[in-house]
């Protein structure tokens, strides 16, 4: 703990610095190659792996199974429904999962009443589902609705914050590239994308902004007398304050991923694809992106975003002005002193 | 650090979240002693168990639907799973746009037809009568004595809609067991045959009916009331009240008209010709069919005879609801066992436990004692929420889903953070070599902002989440607001006040080594940082001006001295200091 604290203060005083301003032209292309990536892997895979609740279908959940044989259930679905292909998965531990094409009630019965009896478990450990071919479309819908309605309100509160313009456009540019980068990763891992994977996923914006504000809050402060001071340029005073807050940066992603992560865990584990796994897994995957956005993106990009202004070009010059004033006056003493 | 009067505020704070986690818990136990609230939240179906469908209704002629005909449609099936004798149903709106029905269990095949099948309201005439029971085989007529119609039907109540077929279908009609899967909507051009499912007071009837001559639509409004005598006294009998728009007005005077002359040809009260009767009927089933005692041309019917006054609101509810043809697509149905719902709740707390467990810890690593603060902030900020959700669960009927576990889970992360944003505050006035005091109310002042911005972040994705999810994931939504509006409330009102009083006791005052406060340990105080290393003016972060007043004008003052100080050693040290070194790469 001690070498953490003293890795704090390090960063505190600027004696420990990592240059995440400076080499924002790495991080930038970095972060344009990997939301390139996102979006063409979908393009190329043709889409994201859907769950039941956009495709439409019939789902079965078998509990405490007997036996995770995959031919039983298929066995079961066939023998009422000669033709049809269902996917079956053993999802986490002793549980099966049972996807269909739509059935009909009569269908679904039957069926319920089959796998029952093929997996040997009782009654009460048969969940069902249905959904009907629109819902998903639905669902879709309302999830769009819900990011354009979220990112419009959250600029206009960003806006009302931080009073201008460019912190806004930073931190909202901070939560797109997260949002993108979360998408992909999803795209990548076939992970299934379902309602409850959208929320999660709308819930990472949040947390993504959240992050942002913290940090930009520091970054006003550091930069609040930036036009008296020599003592560093705007794009230093930046870095400095992402520096400075980098601890808490780290606490709060550990403390904010630790529960998640029990939840994936848990989730995964032992219960099987379900809202649980599906929130958490967003949630993990967008946490650690939305922290590494603020930090390699935002906050640069609001030192490049004004580093062109008139006064800051004029303070950076000043500030080039003192520190050549104070290399020559020490390098007057050096020999002095030889 | 003189003991002022400044604690006593904070005290004052601590008293009033005492007084706030009180009364919740008092109205709480009020609720739970006079047996209508709960000390346990209410669950939601996914943890209860059951089955939960989401509907979207749908008007026919495709138009859109608005609010009041969503709630109508929610009146609807409500009745309707009531009538099936399915106790404890939820039944509610969502977005606007779907109604969600959850039931307990598994529902019959019955029921569900029953929820989906649209409401189809329609007046037909009726052409004849007969007992409920079908006629047993041998009595049907013979095939060479079926009716076979000579002419086209001249209007509704022509018998020469009854053809062989129509005949041999009523005949065999069962309406002592009848088929309730009504799927199948009947043509309103065509003759039908059907039942009046038989009640406690009248057994089953059954009919065949003329075409549709009045729509359900064309119903205005319904009312029931106690009928009044022909001196206006109110009598003890029962009435249902229709009142038909224009349209209806003109066409139910046309038929009223026509069936008029049945009854008054019949011989008035003591016939009987059932072309007299007009059936109103309801998803293919007659409800009611009263005779025509009078021609009506103000589209204002009594429907009289025999009503309680539940069955006369029934019925005039039926005429309601039936005047708005919604039908319902099921957009998804899940049946969730008892064992699974259990299963997940388990799984759900334990997570809950571990996620809690693993952020005591690490708040324990990172701020020694300061980690209790957290501990016991996260303890106060989940006490408010539960009690918030079992009221909530009493008085809104709110419940709680696995998505909403997931939220309380997600927010133990959350919660913390602003714990963590506020110490780094403290931690960083330290740094600028201020006393723990003024470094609480320092880092407060600034932490605050932050905090209120940041939640207010959450509050917004909340919000947004609460009100364009869908499906069942809400809960989550809801639980994160409602975690954030309790995380507000505990940093104000309890971990503040509560570093205040902290930082007068000796331990964090003085910066205990385990205080996770230690000025030493956040390199405060020493200038001399080992490793032959002097802390350079360059190292010495720029103090930023604060436009504070009181306690925090005097932490300014103190470090203006200690800065002074520092200032003057170095300028001592430089001599043998190498030039101010660019920090960083």
């Amino acid at each position: 703990m001690s070498s953490f604290a003293k890795f704090g203060n390090e960063l505190y005083t600027g004696k420990r610095s990592y240059d995440f301003v400076g080499s924002k032209k790495i991080w930038f292309a970095v972060a344009a190659v990997l939301v390139a990536l996102s979006i063409l892997i979908p393009a190329v895979k043709g889409g994201f792996n859907l769950g039941i609740e956009f495709r439409g279908g019939s789902e079965f959940t078998v509990s405490n199974v007997k036996t995770t044989e995959a031919s039983v259930g298929e066995k079961a679905v066939h023998d009422v429904v000669p033709g049809s292909v269902p996917r079956v998965a053993n999802v986490a531990g002793t549980t099966m999962r049972i996807q269909t094409d739509k059935l009909s009630d009569d269908e679904t019965l039957k069926i319920k009443e089959g796998l029952t009896k093929a997996y040997g478990v009782t009654d009460n450990e048969v969940t069902s589902t249905f959904v009907g071919p629109t819902w998903g479309a639905d669902v879709t819908k309302q999830a769009l609705i819900g990011l354009v309605v979220f990112v419009a309100l959250a600029t206009v509160l960003m806006a009302l914050y931080f009073r201008t313009w460019k912190m806004s456009l930073s931190a909202i540019v901070g939560m797109l590239v997260t949002m993108f980068i979360t998408a992909g990763v999803y795209a990548l891992s076939d992970f299934e994308v379902t309602p409850s994977a959208i929320i999660g996923f709308l819930t990472v914006l949040s947390y993504s902004l959240y992050d942002t504000v913290v940090v930009f809050d520091k970054i006003r402060e550091n930069t609040a007398d930036i036009d008296s001071s020599t003592r560093r340029t705007f794009g230093e005073e930046v870095n400095l304050a992402v520096n400075q807050t980098l601890v808490r940066s780290i606490n709060t992603m550990m403390v904010a991923i630790l529960p998640v992560g029990a939840i994936l865990f848990i989730g995964a584990g032992l219960l099987g694809a379900g809202t649980l796994r599906d929130l958490s897994l967003a949630l993990f995957v967008g946490i650690l992106i939305g922290t590494a956005a603020t930090i390699f993106i935002a906050a640069p990009m609001y030192a490049w975003l004004r580093q062109g202004e008139a006064p800051l070009v004029k303070q950076a010059q000043r500030v080039q002005q003192r520190r050549a004033d104070a290399a020559a006056k020490a390098a007057a003493a050096e020999p002095a002193k030889a | 650090m003189a003991r002022t009067g400044r604690n006593k505020p904070s005290l004052r704070v601590l008293v009033w979240l005492g007084v706030i986690l009180a009364a919740m818990t008092a109205v709480l136990a009020g609720g739970t002693m006079s047996g209508v609230a709960s000390w346990s939240p209410k669950l939601a179906l996914d943890l209860e168990g059951g089955t939960q469908m989401i509907l979207a209704p749908k008007v026919e002629g495709g138009s859109d639907i608005n609010e009041e005909q969503l709630n109508q449609a929610v009146a609807i099936i409500r009745q309707r799973v009531d009538g099936s004798g399915v106790a404890e149903a939820e039944i509610s709106t969502q977005s606007g746009r779907n109604v969600v029905v959850s039931l307990p269990g598994t529902p019959s095949t019955e029921t569900r037809a029953l929820i989906q099948a649209s409401a189809d309201m329609n007046f037909r005439p009726v052409l004849v009568t007969g007992a409920g029971a079908a006629v047993p085989a041998a009595e049907r007529t013979p095939a060479a004595q079926l009716p076979k119609p000579t002419a086209k039907p001249t209007n509704a109540s022509d018998s020469n809609w009854i053809t062989a077929d129509v005949q041999k279908q009523f005949e065999a009609l069962d309406c002592d067991n009848p088929a309730q899967d009504k799927q199948e909507r009947s043509d309103p051009a065509k003759p039908l045959v059907t039942c009046e499912p038989a009640t406690d007071q009248t057994p089953a009837i059954k009919y065949i009916l003329g075409p549709v001559e009045v729509k359900g639509v064309e119903i205005q409004g319904s009312t029931f009331q106690l009928q009044q005598g022909a001196q206006g006294a109110v009598t003890n009998e029962w009435a249902v009240n229709i009142q038909f728009n224009a349209e209806g007005t003109a066409k139910f005077k046309t038929v009223t008209e026509r069936l008029n002359q049945f009854y008054v040809a019949a011989g008035g009260e003591t016939g009987s010709d059932p072309k007299s009767q007009f059936a109103i009927v309801l998803d293919d089933q007659v409800i009611s069919a009263p005779r025509s005692q009078a021609v009506i041309t103000d589209g204002r019917p009594q429907i009289t005879g025999g009503f309680t006054e539940q069955s006369a609101k029934a019925l005039s509810d039926q005429l309601r609801f039936g005047a708005l043809p919604i039908s319902f697509d099921i957009q998804s149905e899940q049946q969730i066992s008892a064992t699974l719902g259990g299963e997940q709740l388990r799984m759900g707390l334990l997570a809950g436990l571990i996620g809690l467990l693993l952020v005591v810890v690490y708040s324990l690593f990172q701020y020694r004692a300061l980690g209790f603060v957290t501990i016991l902030s996260l303890v106060v900020a989940g006490a408010l929420t539960y009690l918030a959700i079992a009221i909530l669960g009493w008085t809104e009927n709110y419940r709680l889903s696995l998505a909403g576990v997931a939220g309380l889970i997600v927010a133990i992360g959350q919660t913390a953070d602003s714990f963590i944003v506020y110490f780094e505050r403290i931690r960083d006035e330290l740094r600028e070599g201020r006393g723990l005091v003024s470094a609480v109310e320092n880092g407060w002042k600034r932490a605050k902002r932050t905090v209120l911005a940041s939640k207010a972040v959450n509050l917004l994705a909340a919000l947004v989440l609460y009100f364009v999810a869908v499906g069942n994931v809400r809960g989550f939504a809801f639980t994160l607001g409602l975690t954030a509006i309790a995380d507000l409330i505990v940093v104000f009102m309890f971990t503040h006040p509560t570093l205040q009083q902290l930082a007068r006791t000796r331990f964090f005052g003085e910066g205990h080594k385990f205080s996770g406060l230690d000025p030493e340990r956040l390199g405060a105080v020493p200038l001399y940082r080992g490793a032959g290393r002097l802390r350079s003016p360059e190292d010495k972060p720029s103090v930023v001006r604060a436009k504070n007043t009181g306690a925090a004008a005097e932490a300014e003052r103190r470090m203006t001295i200690a800065e002074r100080r520092r200032a003057e050693q170095q300028e001592q040290l430089a001599g043998s200091s190498k030039g101010p070194a660019k920090e960083g790469k």
